[in-house]
């Protein structure tokens, strides 16, 4: 390979294009020079001092795997490192927790209160303090309550600190909360894996990877996604040399490290998974007893699959059938440690609870439900709650505004409030750690929505898209920087985990308890939070599991006693949580409201000629669109790169690293340009860029402008009718050259 | 006990390591690398054509190795093996950065500081001195790294590179690297 340039931090080599290697990453060098200063002195004995450790659990992604925080023999911040017996890292942290220490030291976040002087979305504000914001907001929120209910503000979410949001809208009298990981990611799979097997599989998963002799892939790009304790587990199954297949149109990292790759053509997932289905009873391979003992419309899906062969999944998939059979004996052969991964965001095509249904039903037949190697069993962790009254009764939910449509969603789709506002069903929202603009499809509907309220509040770290449409923008400080609510896990292991301050706050921002706390006074609602301060409240609830936090500081992380065992017990008696107590491979529910009670495969939209499938998906270095500004993580990864096959590249006469624009199927055309990665990795009827980059948000100085951000160009939605998630495979794209 | 030269290596697994730069990251912080400089780094290697592909990722520094190279062509003897290791560091008060060794080093891995002198990987020697791994081994997310004294045959990275095929780059710049690949 090519010499690298000495200041990159990745570098691809492709030695079948005979291409240069291509570097990403490099980063400006003038910036902080004093550090450098005061490292040049220690560097390289640099010598670890006994300060204390700081017990804290990470926010840079879901997984919130227990971390500590040190400082350096100045008292400066130093690292962030994992907490050994916490069983979402094992004691080590991913590449974003370890960059953690980026998201306090980022000097573009929110640093105080500010309401909206300019018009919406004009970003003009004027800093205010905590006082006026609260007064600003309570005067905004008991006129909406008395001119059109409590029941016209919703919570977005997506964040440990939001609970006390939901507290205090809540008590405030509404019961509208969402969260976009639900439609806009793992929604889908939740109620596929409850309407078969009677429940979901839960974050993390309980995926006995670490055990698992053959493991399936399906567009789960493990590894590209960070999750740690779950890529570790993935780290063990090379190790004991499981087969791993991966089905994805792109030559993942996964797929790299498998026996099998299945480039199939995307959206034709569930095809391959029929006629998997169709081998394993063909061949009578499927795990008959779990079948016989547990399982219920196995006759009907007999005859429901027996056309769906892999000579006629061959022309819908492209993978031939020979692949299929040997791959369908595969996981056969190692069941029930054999195990078809639920991935996590499957919001892609439409029709996804039924994908999602499909995979359900062929776990089902590889017996692996409780089994090792296959999904283990949840436990039980009951940690008390600090009493509070009870919440006033709204007059309506969402359940009530939007009757049957989406009868099988547990939880508001994000999509639905929106569209629910548009319609002026809401007239203000509170946002908490999502930035709506990269986390709901089409930005045009957010702001189309936004237009309609009377209050939008912002609660963020960092000022992203979202806090430029706010009316009051709230700065909650880091993870770093605040005590928050306990992270209660319930998987191999029942742990509680305790978040609390490595640093003083910078500026004047809060931790989102005392910001949900003393809005709550400033509107008469303080007896929601009975508590004194956030210590009291965690020792109340800690007393329940017999700790406190001045162990839990020490400690950083309890185990508590796990009684109910991960695997089924030999002997034991099965009893699902669905209405017939078995597994339900042939779904009565289902077709009560109307639907497939067993999965149909309908052929999505292809492209059109010229138009390639706009597929996306994540890097190790970043969560979404939030840590593309942190400094440490900027570095590993500025910008997004197009991913495109040397046969369209030669079409269009694109060079390896040329720099285009994207237009999707309506014209919408990228703000940004891109650079592009000629490579075999990708087939020629799909593009692939990571999702999060193309921040239009100025003051986020480093991600501002850096390639393209995916969300805009996904204008074309398909609608989950079971329960509402929304597609973003469903979106063609063409090439603007540049001249 | 005979104290015996400790012979440290690294043995990374390239078929679980996956390029995530989670060892770039800890390393950075680790060692207080200065923004746009790194001591280590990832490789993804790609060959083949679609739908037949290979893929290996390496993250790789500083080799520390036994004939090194950087170290013979010092003019300062600013760059220096530490006593009964193989490791290989520079004294950065000796140093005045003429990049002799820069040049001489078939890897590439080492840079110069904003303030003129040389740095690279350590191994995290403070660490081990502590009783602990370097710090890009112990995050590592797929525990593809492994650090040991090749000295003592029952060390972890002693019985992994007997039992595995291995290999190191650059053999023929004759330097005996001891960051080892497994293959």
């Amino acid at each position: 390979m090519s010499k690298m340039n000495r200041r990159d931090f990745i570098v691809i080599s492709s030695a079948a294009v005979g291409a240069a290697g291509t570097a990403l990453g490099s980063a400006n060098q003038e910036a902080s020079k004093v550090v450098i200063k005061k490292l040049a002195k220690t560097s390289p004995f640099y010598v670890n001092h006994d300060g204390k450790k700081t017990a804290t659990f990470c926010e840079m992604c879901f997984w919130k795997c227990a971390a500590w925080v040190e400082k350096d023999e100045e008292g400066k911040p130093w690292k962030v490192t994992g907490n050994e017996i916490d069983h979402h890292c094992y004691g080590r942290l991913c590449t974003r927790g370890s960059g953690g220490l980026g998201s306090y030291l980022d000097e573009d976040r929110l640093k105080r209160p500010m309401i909206r002087v300019g018009k919406r979305g004009e970003q003009k504000f004027k800093e205010v303090s905590w006082d006026e914001a609260f007064s600003h907001i309570a005067k905004k929120l008991d006129k909406i309550k008395k001119e059109h209910g409590p029941e016209k503000v919703a919570l977005f979410n997506h964040g440990t600190g939001g609970v006390f949001f939901k507290t205090l809208l809540k008590g405030y009298g509404t019961q509208m909360m969402t969260h976009p990981s639900y439609a806009q990611c793992r929604g889908p799979r939740d109620e596929a894996f409850k309407l078969t097997f009677g429940e979901s599989v839960g974050s993390p998963e309980r995926t006995d990877l670490a055990h698992s002799k053959c493991i399936v892939l399906m567009g789960a790009h493990i590894g590209e996604n960070l999750h740690n304790s779950q890529v570790q587990d993935f780290g063990k199954a090379i190790d004991n040399r499981a087969t791993i297949i991966t089905v994805d149109p792109r030559f993942s990292v996964a797929a790299s490290k498998s026996k099998y790759w299945l480039p199939l053509r995307p959206g034709t997932d569930m095809a391959l998974v029929l006629a998997w289905i169709n081998v394993l009873i063909e061949e009578n391979i499927y795990c008959k007893s779990f079948v016989k003992d547990y399982c219920i419309g196995f006759d009907e899906l007999t005859k429901h699959v027996k056309d769906k062969t892999p000579e006629w999944a061959y022309p819908i998939t492209n993978i031939k059938p020979e692949i299929i059979r040997a791959t369908a004996r595969e996981m056969a052969k190692n069941a029930p440690a054999s195990l078809v991964h639920p991935s996590r965001h499957v919001a892609w095509y439409g029709d996804d609870t039924q994908r999602l249904r499909s995979i359900a039903i062929l776990n089902a037949l590889l017996g692996n439900w409780g089994e090792k190697g296959g999904f283990y069993m949840s436990s039980k962790l009951q940690v008390g709650k600090y009493p509070h009254p009870p919440y006033p009764k709204p007059k309506y939910t969402w359940f009530d505004l939007i009757g049957d449509k989406f009868p099988f969603a547990s939880t508001p789709p994000s999509s639905s409030i929106r569209d629910l506002t548009i319609e002026g069903h809401f007239k203000s929202w509170f946002v908490c750690a999502t930035n709506l603009m990269q986390s709901l499809p089409d930005p045009r509907q957010t702001i189309k929505a936004i237009e309609q309220l009377d209050l939008l509040v912002v609660i963020d770290t960092m000022p992203a898209e979202i806090t430029g449409w706010a009316d009051v923008i709230l700065p909650e400080c880091t993870y770093l920087e605040r005590y928050d609510e306990l992270r209660v896990t319930a998987g191999k292991k029942t742990q509680v985990a305790l978040r609390s301050p490595a640093f003083e706050a910078k500026w004047d921002t809060k931790p989102a308890w005392w910001i949900a706390k003393n809005l709550a006074n400033k509107m008469g609602l303080e007896k929601f939070f009975p508590w004194t301060d956030i210590k009291e409240y965690l020792n109340y609830r800690l007393k329940t599991i017999g700790s406190s936090i001045e162990e839990m500081e020490k400690i950083g992380v309890k185990e508590v006693e796990n009684k109910n065992p991960i695997y089924f017990q030999p002997g034991e008696k099965k009893i699902f949580k669905t209405p017939s107590k078995k597994v339900e491979l042939f779904s009565k529910k289902l077709q009560d409201y109307g639907f497939d009670p067993l999965p149909n495969f309908t052929m999505p939209d292809q492209p059109e000629e010229g138009y390639y499938r706009l597929i996306y998906g994540r890097a190790p270095a970043h969560t979404f669109g939030k840590t593309v500004n942190n400094p440490i993580l900027n570095e590993l990864m500025p910008e997004n790169v197009l991913w495109m096959n040397p046969q369209v590249a030669k079409n269009w006469g694109i060079k390896n690293k040329q720099r285009i624009k994207l237009k999707n199927q309506d014209g919408i055309l990228s703000d940004n340009d891109i650079e592009v990665m000629v490579t075999e990795r990708i087939r020629n009827d799909a593009v692939y860029l990571v999702h999060g980059f193309g921040h239009r948000a100025k003051k986020l100085s480093r991600a501002h402008g850096a390639g393209i951000d995916d969300q805009k160009l996904c204008t074309n939605i398909k609608v989950d009718p079971v329960m509402g998630a929304t597609s973003f495979r469903t979106n063609f794209v063409t090439f603007e050259l540049l001249s | 006990m005979k104290i015996l030269k400790k012979r440290y290596a690294m043995v990374i697994d390239t078929r679980s390591c996956i390029g995530c730069g989670d060892c770039v990251v800890a390393c950075k912080t680790e060692n207080k690398v200065p923004e746009g400089l790194c001591r280590d780094w990832v490789v993804q290697e790609i060959s083949g054509t679609f739908p037949n592909l290979e893929m290996e990722h390496r993250s790789e520094r500083c080799n520390h190795c036994e004939n090194p190279p950087c170290v013979s062509s010092c003019p300062t003897g600013a760059s220096y093996i530490l006593d009964m290791t193989n490791i290989t560091l520079v004294d950065e008060d000796k140093c005045t950065g003429c990049k002799a060794c820069v040049a001489s080093c078939p890897y590439d891995a080492r840079f110069i500081m904003p303030e003129g002198y040389i740095s690279k990987c350590t191994f995290c020697h403070h660490r081990l001195e502590e009783g602990l791994l370097p710090a890009c081994v112990s995050t590592c997310p797929t525990i593809c790294m492994y650090f040991g004294n090749l000295n003592n045959p029952f060390s972890k990275v002693s019985r992994l590179l007997r039992a595995r095929k291995w290999k190191v780059l650059k053999p023929e710049a004759g330097t005996k690297p001891m960051v080892y690949y497994l293959v």
